[in-house]
């Protein structure tokens, strides 16, 4: 029998069905195997917030989305190519956006009278017709896995629960991919439990030579690996790598890692992760609550860690009080901010960017923190270890703001050596003779260091203003303009200290792109299309938001018009209006969902045709 | 030459004549009001700190917000002055980064059984090695005057003009029902009992919570004159000491006796009872610290004063350090590359 083998730049694919089909378990695999033959991938597993919301139901749907190709992928695909469908609710929910003749993987005994039902279906999608427009392929899954594994006499759910890998096997034969990866994962997962080891490579195997041996003409296809940078790469999650991150930060700075932190969605990973790092010496408290949490880690830092916190919004929100102490203290601090749609509980599971404001703003008094932003799950690796090397280095904390989207998606991160990562040792003060609490670096303004357990060096730090190099309590008016003075000058000096913006595209003209944070991948690819096309436009992507790179006011200077993509209400258009003095176009999307690089594309190009618009 | 944290962290003992309490003050004015409770544990702690064998470099006090939580600038020491209510997180923070270190905490009514209660549970039930003194005067001061959680019904404060409503917290009940491995009370008027239960607090390993009758002499004055001054104390208090009965009075003529679990006074002169008959304090006996600590707010028995427990169990800092030891072993020491790249990593030459 002949199979036909397409070649393809990029593809998307959505692994969807119930809460506990283990969508985000085979999207996983998809994406490290589609990684290590050398794909660009970027990766977003799509959740509902309850953990098992009622089967079979619209709003039990989970999903893992998976965009990958030859060519650089930066975002997680507008539409979908393949979609596979465990039931008839994620068929129906995911329907909307895959793409005409795109490739419909059906599990009919997720279609039955009551998955219809649920589904709000009248009749069956994969019966009527309505489903023309697309490549069908329909497959009792379930039933296949109970005759496969019949012999086997495991339980009929454990049988039922193989379906996924069945359905994963079947997506590597369309794709011409190598099963050994994940066999391998499977053999460790299950290598005290033989029995479902077998059912699960039985399923895989099953899946692959159902495509195989399929007697309908499916066409296969095959996507070449992308022309990535050399070195050595895996898939990473801006979770782990955040958490990989604070011990590099560590290793570097030569100091021992506390980690102070209550779980949060979608935060808690990174202290799932740190918590399985023991041996790195890391200690890590899981504590009472969001307050404790960064109590803990100034705590820690006053007796010489590197000391973290991480979060996501209403945690920061309980944060903030202690943050002005650690303002105020002058200890390093690196708090990491996973953001979600907010107000409140918002939407815990879906990713935004509405947390500059208190990020920038959020504290009573004149309390500034450096705020530095990753721009996508690998970048969160160097800008944990920016945020590590900015607070260890000015004695201040640290804010990077990470989002739910680059938090919970992977992408490609090529592994630095750690000898290309910046030397973060401190100085403790030891002499006597010269310690003050607060004398400054005179470089840094940075004030010193002096853990207990140093003879002669005691002293008394605490969150009552202290006057000047001595550090003892003082309520002198002009004292305590001079040290917030001081403080805000330390801030904005590290100015001095990172990266100058860089404009993609024409230095100077009409109109600027700016952008931040996780919007990078859909805005880099709108960017990359309109260039193509031959339009003139322009785009700084910044990671440095406070202080910003000190060429910012120079590049926004020379544009005509400037906007910014955001996942909010313009809370990075509001800061540049203000800092800058100029009028600032906006692009905001607040739906808990990522922007479409199309959706970009077309904003954008509106306002390349309307020159007039400011 | 840089100094490395594991330079500093290095223990080491001092003889306990090393230091004389004067090497614990500090050449700042104390601005608490005259009269103030604080004075007479602020001096207590100054004097057995050279008797700790602790060098002084070692000591770190830990506060909140509150009048109490002034102390740490008043002591030689390391000192660290929070905010309102955290004191026991970023203790806690602290001693688990840095078991070499003796850290205590300055609080008060307020600021641990209030805002910071949640912290204070948690560091009980976690056993930390922290020495919490909580200074207990049964009012709001530094915010001049508003109720606490350890206030009593009735009592008429700013913000309780005609009577607090509320029930008290009983700290020694909270402390014990939260885990606390020492639990202790004492009073600002008695020197030597307060340096008494310092000197334990600091011995015991694990937490320990001492509870000091402070009088404020502003908004709640002579709050526990009944309990602490000469003519009344013998008969409304009862000392707690591990081993001996609980025998009170200015005659020492009376005890306390068990009628079931509920602890009832009798008196040894009219022949029923003699103190052979009496409870005998066991320091060690969990149940019996509670029924002890239960006795706080019943007018019918005497208050009691003293060590209610002081049971051993491992330490949270320490648990924490022997987990890291066992991974460690079991998995060897951490390879940050081999952390780097995962189990599944390619290469593209």
């Amino acid at each position: 029998m002949s199979k036909k083998v397409e070649h393809l730049d990029k593809v998307t694919i959505r692994f969807a069905g119930d809460s506990g089909d283990g969508m985000q378990l085979v999207g996983t695999q998809f994406s490290n195997t589609a990684g290590t033959v050398g794909n660009s991938v970027n990766t977003f597993p799509d959740y509902p917030s309850e953990i098992r919301a009622p089967e079979g139901t619209l709003y039990g749907v989970s999903a893992y989305q998976i965009h990958f190709g030859s060519k650089k992928v930066n975002t997680i695909g507008d539409k979908i190519d393949v979609l596979v469908c465990m039931n008839a609710s994620s068929l129906k929910v995911n329907l909307p956006n895959v793409r005409e003749k795109g490739i419909i993987i059906a599990n009919t005994a997720g279609f039955g009278e009551k998955n219809l039902k649920l589904a709000k279906y009248e009749t069956n999608p994969l019966d009527n017709g309505s489903l023309s427009k697309y490549q069908l392929i329909k497959i009792n899954m379930s039933e296949m896995m109970k005759q496969e594994l019949a012999d086997l006499g495991i339980s009929p759910k454990a049988v039922e629960r193989t379906k996924n890998i069945f359905a994963l096997g079947f997506v590597y034969w369309l794709f011409n991919r190598p099963l050994d990866l994940t066999e391998k994962w499977l053999k460790e997962k299950f290598a005290n439990k033989p029995q479902i080891l077998e059912a699960n490579l039985r399923a895989l195997r099953a899946g692959y030579n159902y495509g195989a041996t399929r007697q309908e003409m499916i066409v296969q296809y095959n996507v070449h690996h992308a022309d990535l940078p050399k070195g050595t790469y895996r898939n990473i999650t801006g979770n782990e790598a955040c958490a990989i991150g604070l011990v590099a930060a560590a290793t570097k700075a030569k100091l021992p890692l506390f980690l102070g932190s209550y779980p949060i969605t979608p935060a808690t990973e990174i202290l799932h992760f740190i918590s399985g790092y023991k041996q790195f010496g890391v200690k890590v408290l899981q504590a009472e609550d969001e307050i404790a949490g960064i109590c803990s880690a100034i705590g820690a830092s006053y007796g010489g860690y590197l000391a973290a916190t991480t979060t996501s919004g209403p945690g920061l929100s309980l944060k903030v009080e202690a943050l002005g102490l650690a303002v105020i203290l002058e200890l390093p601090l690196v708090v990491i901010d996973v953001q979600r749609a907010g107000p409140s509980t918002g939407l815990p599971t879906k990713p935004e960017q509405s947390d500059l404001n208190i990020a920038y703003y959020g504290r009573h008094g004149e309390a500034p923190i450096p705020i530095v932003a990753a721009s996508g799950a690998a970048d969160c690796f160097a800008m944990t270890i920016e945020a590590a090397r900015i607070a260890l280095k000015y004695m201040t904390p640290v804010i990077l703001l990470s989002d739910g989207y680059m938090a919970q998606g992977t992408e490609p991160w090529r592994i630095p050596d750690m000898n290309e990562l910046p030397d973060l040792t401190v100085n403790f003060a030891t002499d006597p003779e010269t310690f003050k609490p607060y004398r400054r670096d005179p470089s840094t303004l940075a004030r010193m260091w002096a853990v207990p357990g140093t003879p002669n060096l005691e002293h008394r730090i605490g969150g009552l203003e202290k006057e000047d190099i001595t550090g003892l309590v003082s309520h002198d008016p002009l004292n305590h303009q001079k040290m917030v003075e001081l403080r805000q000058k330390k801030i904005d000096g590290i100015a001095n200290d990172i990266p100058l913006a860089e404009v993609e595209g024409e230095q100077s003209g009409d109109l600027l792109v700016v952008a931040w944070g996780s919007v990078y991948g859909p805005v880099k690819t709108a960017f990359d299309e309109l260039r193509e096309q031959g339009h003139k436009i322009s785009y700084t992507h910044l990671k440095y938001i406070r202080p910003f790179p000190k060429n910012l006011g120079d590049i926004l200077s020379r544009f005509e018009r400037i906007v910014v993509p955001e996942m909010n209400m313009g809370q990075l258009a509001d800061l540049l209006q203000s800092k800058f003095l100029r009028p600032v176009l906006r692009i905001n999307k607040i739906q808990g969902m990522p922007f479409k690089a199309k959706e970009i594309e077309i904003k954008l190009l509106e306002l390349l045709n309307n020159k007039g618009d400011k | 030459m840089t100094t490395m944290l594991q330079d500093i962290v290095v223990k080491r003992n001092v003889p306990t004549n090393q230091y004389t309490p004067k090497d614990f003050k500090v050449d700042i004015d104390v601005r608490w009001c005259a009269g103030c409770g604080g004075y007479s544990i602020l001096s207590q702690v100054q004097r057995i700190m050279p008797e700790l064998g602790i060098p002084r470099e070692k000591i770190v006090f830990v506060s909140g917000i509150g009048c109490s939580s002034r102390f740490p600038y008043y002591v030689n020491v390391y000192g660290f002055h929070s905010i309102h209510g955290r004191a026991l997180a970023v203790a806690s923070g602290l001693k688990i980064a840095r078991p070499d270190l003796s850290v205590w905490i300055a609080t008060g009514d307020g600021d641990c059984m209030s805002i910071g209660g949640n912290h204070f549970i948690h560091a009980c039930r976690r056993n930390v090695d922290i020495n919490v003194l909580m200074f207990n005067n049964e009012v709001y001061s530094l915010t001049k005057g508003q109720y606490s959680p350890t206030s009593q019904p009735g009592q008429k404060t700013k913000t309780s003009p005609f009577g607090v409503v509320d029930d008290p917290f009983n700290p020694a009940s909270l402390a014990l029902g939260a885990g606390a491995t020492f639990v202790a009370r004492g009073y600002d008027r008695d020197p030597k009992m307060l340096q008494y239960l310092f000197e334990r607090a600091a011995a015991h390993k694990g937490i320990s919570f001492v509870e000091i009758y402070a009088n404020c002499v502003i908004f709640n004055d002579g709050a526990f004159d009944k309990y602490t001054e000469k003519e009344y104390r013998d008969d409304t208090t009862v000392w707690l000491e591990d081993g001996k009965p609980l025998i009170f009075g200015k005659n020492r003529d009376k005890g306390i006796i068990l009628d079931g679990f509920t602890p009832v006074v009798v008196s040894f002169e009219d022949g029923n009872y003699s103190p052979n008959d009496v409870i005998v304090h066991n320091e060690k006996d969990s149940t019996l610290a509670f029924i002890l600590a239960n006795m706080t707010y019943n007018p019918n028995v005497p208050r009691p004063i003293g060590v209610f427990q002081s049971i051993e169990k491992p330490s949270y800092e320490e648990k924490v350090e022997n987990q890291i030891e066992e991974v460690t072993k079991k998995l060897g020491e951490g390879d940050i590359n081999h952390l780097m790249c995962g189990e599944d990593f390619w290469t593209i030459d």
